[in-house]
């Protein structure tokens, strides 16, 4: 590192007080308030708290990982405990400062609830004080402690207190589906208390968490090492194998978890198809596009127009008719808006594409368009999808169409990715000039992956309309293209395995937390700039594929499908 | 590589000009090369050579005068049609595809001699398979050839200099060209590798039948292997000819060297 | 023949130049009938033009945060819209508290001054924090990268605003001394008061702005990073200072087109910014981005329009409450310019120089 060892007493207070202002940010912006009924451990500790005191622990951390070079351990304990008091000290103005001074007029937030909160059960602003200092002084502690500890157990930590939060925010979603099984019962009483997990259950998690952490990163243990180990016979029958085991729980997951569950994973999946298609215009072809709802949105009217039974009936047909023409009218629809931004690049094709996505809003909300796909009133009476007397009718059911729909869709994405075309659009997305020496054609080769994307959104929209039997502009605001990329670029842009791991963090996730609606875009945005600052490959990059490969010996007899063999 | 020829020359540049606005950074040049030849463009700093390429690849439309591929005129045609016409180049500042292994920009450069489609891929058609192992069997070869074997997996980016080089030339190799167009090959490379890669280019015209125009600032290299060189200055052709008549040509020194080097050089000679 | 055409170009310029071209007929045919049918007076079209041109004011301050930002980093600062709410959104609690003393009836001019000083202030605040934090550490990073960064930011900054100010629209004071028409010179003129302050003030700052890029030492030094970064840091010109500059410059325009704004539209919310945002950056691109006349005129040819086009094309076209589609008329003409002419009206720097 350049940086020498060298850590100073302006270091420290330019962490403490940066770690104070995104304290003071968070209480301003009221998650402190918003997630206080969300208990985590046994009526003790909820999650406004965790927000409250994360950035303290966090900055901690990193004050004392710098201070560590000193190689005093004692030191680095201490600049974290210092951190952690300064970070108190901004928390603990404001609270004497709201309560003196009515706040509530301009920041909304700085409610009676969040002044009570705040106190920690003292009579006195200045005990309250003393306790939010000390607190912080023993986050900041304990985060220059943890900044102490290997990196390999400092990670199985993390995953143990990841893994005990995610398990109490689950409580309610668990007593929902599992409420009524009987072999439920005995676990839930031991792993909850009344509100978030038991203290048995939270040691549980955490050690489970923790194990779970040690066990992937121990060299030898790794299962993905393991099977790359077996003769390359064997390896296609492991990857078989577990397909076909991932495909059995699929199906058999709507039956284990029923109905609400099922409209989460439901939802998921829709965003997964169209993370699937941008992920082909973004990820492989490298073509910004912002204006990517707009295909969605023809999908779902489309399905929406020929299929309704209500005011706006046309022709009337059944679902199955109607898909094959939303799919084709997205296709077009992706060509055609395709063609003029052929020529730009990067920023200028966002800003085009979100002005078309813009145009697409307008005009299905103009009153001009109203007589045909009715206005800010919608498309109401859209029927369900029925095949051979079975009626997706449900969340259970729907699930297995978009199911069907994510394999489809996954599997055309992953043919595309390591064939001729495939190389063509990331040839382009590395460098147009001189892909076109190396005789790719951009016309053909980008307007191939606009109508690809296009394809899968169609998709997606009519699935989604017949989801939801009735569809309404404000589904389809640029909120939505900016979810779908935010969530392949959380996966990994370009990666296939990224796409739904992203879908299920920035999609699943939210639907688990509903006070969470109100911070969801706040969030995204942080995590787009937070990942690029940092992890700009995401979670689940594509590289990986490129060291899958390499691991593989190739051999020239089998080698058409082996560059494809990827767990899926 | 026997292909029937329709011309003496596998390339002809008739009074090519090429105009930046007020700009001429070509101006009525015509070169003749022949089949399996390897004809060297020199010239100073700014002399108009790369823009020369440019025109000759389709990426810069010629403002003025024709260019003709074994008789046929290519002027004005896409750089995509270009390269499956049979012309292919390299880049002065290496341009790979970075984020793609070795072997995937191989693979790129095969793209115009490939047919597999959309639906093909998707369906994984025989054929496609087919032309799948043909087309990585060909860019393993190549690789190989350029001495890059081993490393076939690892990001273009990773690779050190000489290496992407080399593989550079792999990747234009592999469009199977009639004509390979390299800008400065030596760029950057010590004596001992410059050695190696003019033995290499060299080679690629004995191994593979292929003709090679070449852009080059090491007079050692240029002299060593070309059969003939024009000389560039100021977008005009100032001398033609053998690697010796050129050594030899006063203007080609002044060019290089200043008026004072040259009247030096002439002084020498009488 | 044809073949050999088709080689050389492809079908999608030929579709363009159509699409170009109907479009064209369209726009034709539609303010043919608008006019023909003498629907609106002339009085209204004045009315239409000069509410355009105060509305195109502000978008031509906004605008030069844009091209200003373009100019030396070649980036769309997408979040530039929220710089602008930041300045407006936190000036307004100051505004309502005038207006409770009565500062505002006393002192209308010190007033307006203060505020301006506010947006200001939390405009280059945002913008430079927004520089320090989401783009300098990506300097030199591939060009999706950035607008991924401002996209976020951008998205971040809009619920922030509304995470802490709350969701609901918020009404700006009434500024008494701003009502009705404006007298001077003995004289009504048809121009509502507000209108002619918007229009003053932001010629003002144009000129401001033209006179310190054109003529002070910081201006030139930005104009010549903006040419070469590596040479002006060779002569001795600290180019992260100088970007720090640029955001600041813009985020300053940004916060005076807020209260601006303000003053014409009353309303502020936490999304306020989005929707100016992009029709600013149209401006630019109108203009010819990096240009900072071309901006000023951008902006108001785009306020204009947009004032008089739904009236008068879409009127004609016989399409029922024209001026929904008032926003669809701002994106397809930036649409068609960055298809047509994606260099702008004035701009000549922009093509090249992106390769």
């Amino acid at each position: 590192m350049d940086k020498e060892i060298k850590f100073s007493w302006q270091d420290i207070i330019k962490y403490g007080v940066i770690g104070g202002i995104v304290a003071l940010y968070v209480v301003l912006i009221g998650m402190v308030v918003t997630f206080k009924e969300r208990y985590i451990i046994a009526e003790t500790v909820n999650l406004g708290q965790i927000a409250l005191f994360s950035p303290t622990f966090i900055l901690a951390y990193f004050a004392a990982n710098n201070a560590r070079k000193l190689k005093s351990l004692i030191y680095a304990i201490v600049v974290g405990a210092l951190v952690g008091a300064i970070v108190g000290v901004f928390v603990a103005a404001l609270l004497v400062l709201a309560s003196h001074v009515n706040m509530r007029e301009v920041f909304l937030n700085v409610s009676p609830e969040l002044l009570k909160i705040l106190h920690f059960g003292q009579e006195s602003l200045k005990g309250a004080s003393l306790v939010i200092v000390g607190l912080n002084l023993i986050v900041g502690l304990v985060g220059g402690l943890f900044a102490l500890a290997p990196r390999r157990w400092s990670n199985a930590l993390l995953v143990g207190a990841a893994l005990v939060t995610l398990m109490g925010i689950l409580q309610e979603l668990m007593s929902i589906t599992f409420g009524t099984k009987d072999w439920y019962k005995p676990l839930g009483e031991f792993i909850y208390a009344k509100k978030g997990l038991s203290w048995g259950g939270t040691i549980l998690f955490f050690v489970l968490g923790m194990l779970f952490s040690l066990w992937r990163s121990s060299p030898g243990l790794h299962p993905g090492a393991r099977v790359a180990k077996l003769p390359p016979k064997q390896q296609q029958g492991v990857r078989i194998v577990s397909f076909l085991l991932g495909l059995a729980i699929l199906v058999w997951l709507p039956k284990f978890l029923g109905s609400y569950p099922s409209e989460i994973l439901t939802t998921v999946g829709i965003y997964v198809i169209m993370g699937l298609g941008l992920n082909i215009v973004v990820g492989f072809a490298g073509l910004l596009d912002l204006g990517y709802v707009a295909f969605f949105a023809i999908g779902a009217y489309t399905v929406g127009i020929l299929t309704t039974t209500g005011k706006l009936a046309t022709v009337g047909w059944n679902f199955w008719m109607a898909l094959p023409v939303a799919i084709f009218l997205a296709t077009m629809a992706g060509v055609i808006l395709g063609i003029p931004v052929l020529k730009m690049r990067g920023d200028y094709l966002a800003i085009v594409t979100l002005g078309f996505g813009e145009i697409i809003r307008i005009l299905v909300l103009s009153d001009w368009l109203k007589p045909y796909i009715g206005g800010a009133q919608g498309i109401l009476q859209i029927p369900k999808p029925e095949i051979l007397g079975y009626e997706f009718k449900g969340p259970q059911q729907i699930y297995y169409l978009v199911l069907i729909g994510i394999l489809l869709v996954g599997y055309i994405a992953w043919r595309l990715r390591d064939a001729r075309v495939g190389r063509a659009w990331k040839a382009m997305r590395e460098d147009e000039d001189v892909a076109e020496a190396m005789g790719i054609h951009l016309v053909s080769t980008k307007l191939m992956a606009f109508a690809t994307g296009a394809a899968f959104a169609g998709l997606s929209g009519a699935i989604f309309a017949a989801k939801l039997g009735s569809i309404f502009p404000h589904s389809f605001n640029l909120i939505v293209s900016i979810n779908v990329l935010s969530l392949i670029i959380v996966g990994g842009i370009g990666s296939l395995p990224g796409v739904v791991v992203g879908a299920l963090i920035l999609v699943g996730l939210p639907e688990l937390l509903r006070e969470f609606a109100d911070y969801r875009m706040l969030f995204y945005g942080a995590l787009l700039v937070a990942m690029m600052l940092v992890k700009p490959e995401g979670f689940v990059p594509e590289k990986t594929h490129a060291r899958e490969l390499r691991e593989q010996p190739l051999e020239p007899e089998v080698a058409p499908e082996a560059p494809a063999r990827e767990a899926l | 590589m026997a292909e029937k020829r329709h011309s003496e020359y596998i390339l002809e540049t008739i009074h090519v000009t090429k105009q930046f606005g007020g700009l001429v950074a070509v101006k009525d040049l015509s070169i003749q090369v022949p089949h399996q030849s390897i004809y060297s463009v020199i010239g100073p700093n700014g002399a108009g050579k790369t823009t020369f390429f440019n025109c000759i690849t389709g990426f810069y439309k010629v403002t003025e005068g024709d260019i003709l591929l074994d008789g046929e005129s290519i002027a004005g045609l896409r750089p995509d049609i270009i390269v499956k016409k049979g012309i292919s180049r390299t880049y002065q500042n290496i341009r790979l595809f970075q984020n793609l292994t070795a072997l995937e920009n191989v693979m790129v450069g095969h793209h115009p001699r490939m047919k597999a489609g959309w639906l093909g891929a998707v369906l994984n058609t025989p054929a496609t398979r087919q032309e799948e192992a043909a087309t990585r069997k060909l860019a393993m070869e190549l690789l190989e050839f350029v001495g890059l074997k081993g490393v076939e997996h690892e990001l273009a980016t990773n690779l050190p200099y000489g290496m992407q080089r080399r593989l550079e030339i792999a990747r234009a190799l592999a469009s199977e060209p009639k004509l390979l167009l390299l800008d400065e090959p030596t760029a950057g490379m010590n004596p001992s590798e410059t050695e190696e890669m003019t033995a290499f280019i060299d080679n690629l015209r004995k191994e593979m039948g292929i003709t090679v125009l070449l852009i080059e600032h090491d007079m050692r290299v240029v002299m060593s292997i070309s059969d003939t060189i024009t000389v560039l200055d100021y977008g005009e052709k100032i001398a033609e000819g053998k690697p010796e008549e050129v050594r030899a040509n006063p203007r080609v020194i002044e060019a290089y060297l200043g008026r004072g080097a040259a009247t030096q050089h002439e002084a020498k000679a009488a | 023949m044809l073949r050999k055409f088709m080689r050389k170009h492809d079908v999608t310029d030929l579709v363009m130049w159509l699409i170009g071209f109907g479009l064209l007929v369209v726009v034709f045919i539609g303010t043919y009938r608008t006019l023909a049918s003498g629907k609106y007076e002339n009085s209204v079209w004045l009315d239409f033009f000069i509410f355009g041109l105060a509305q195109g004011s502000v978008y031509a301050l906004i605008a030069l945060g844009y091209t200003l930002v373009y100019g030396i980093l070649f980036m769309i600062n997408f979040a530039h819209g929220e710089v602008f709410t930041g300045g407006v959104f936190t000036a307004y609690f100051f505004a309502i508290a005038m207006e409770r003393a009565g500062f505002i009836d006393r002192h209308w001019v010190l007033a307006l001054l203060i505020l301006m000083a506010i947006a200001m202030t939390v405009s280059v605040m945002v913008a430079v924090v927004l520089e320090r934090i989401a783009y300098r550490p990506l300097r030199g990073a591939p060009r999706l990268v950035p607008l991924i960064t401002a996209i976020g930011a951008s998205f971040f900054l809009q619920y922030t605003y509304r995470g802490i100010y709350g969701s609901g629209v918020k009404t700006y004071p009434d500024f008494p001394a701003l009502d009705g028409k404006l007298n001077a010179f003995g004289r009504e003129w048809p121009i509502l008061t507000t209108q002619a302050l918007v229009i003053v003030v932001s010629a003002l700052m144009m000129v401001f702005l033209y006179w310190y890029v054109q003529k002070t030492k910081a201006g030139k030094a930005m104009r010549a990073v903006a040419e070469d970064k590596e040479a002006a840091a060779l002569m001795g010109i600290d180019v992260d200072r100088v970007i720090v500059n640029t955001f600041a410059l813009g985020g300053a325009m940004a916060g005076v087109a807020g209260i601006l704004y303000a003053l014409l539209f009353k309303q502020v919310n936490a999304f306020m910014g989005f929707i100016p945002g992009i029709k600013a950056f149209t401006a630019a691109v109108l203009g010819g981005i990096g240009n900072v006349p071309g901006a000023m005129l951008g902006g108001l040819f785009l306020g204009i329009v947009e004032s008089l086009g739904p009236s008068l094309i879409l009127d004609g076209l016989g399409i029922p409450a024209p001026y929904q589609l008032k926003d669809a008329i701002a994106f397809t003409l930036l649409v068609l310019v960055l298809i047509f002419r994606p260099t702008g009206i004035l701009g000549e720097r922009l093509s090249e120089k992106k390769a």
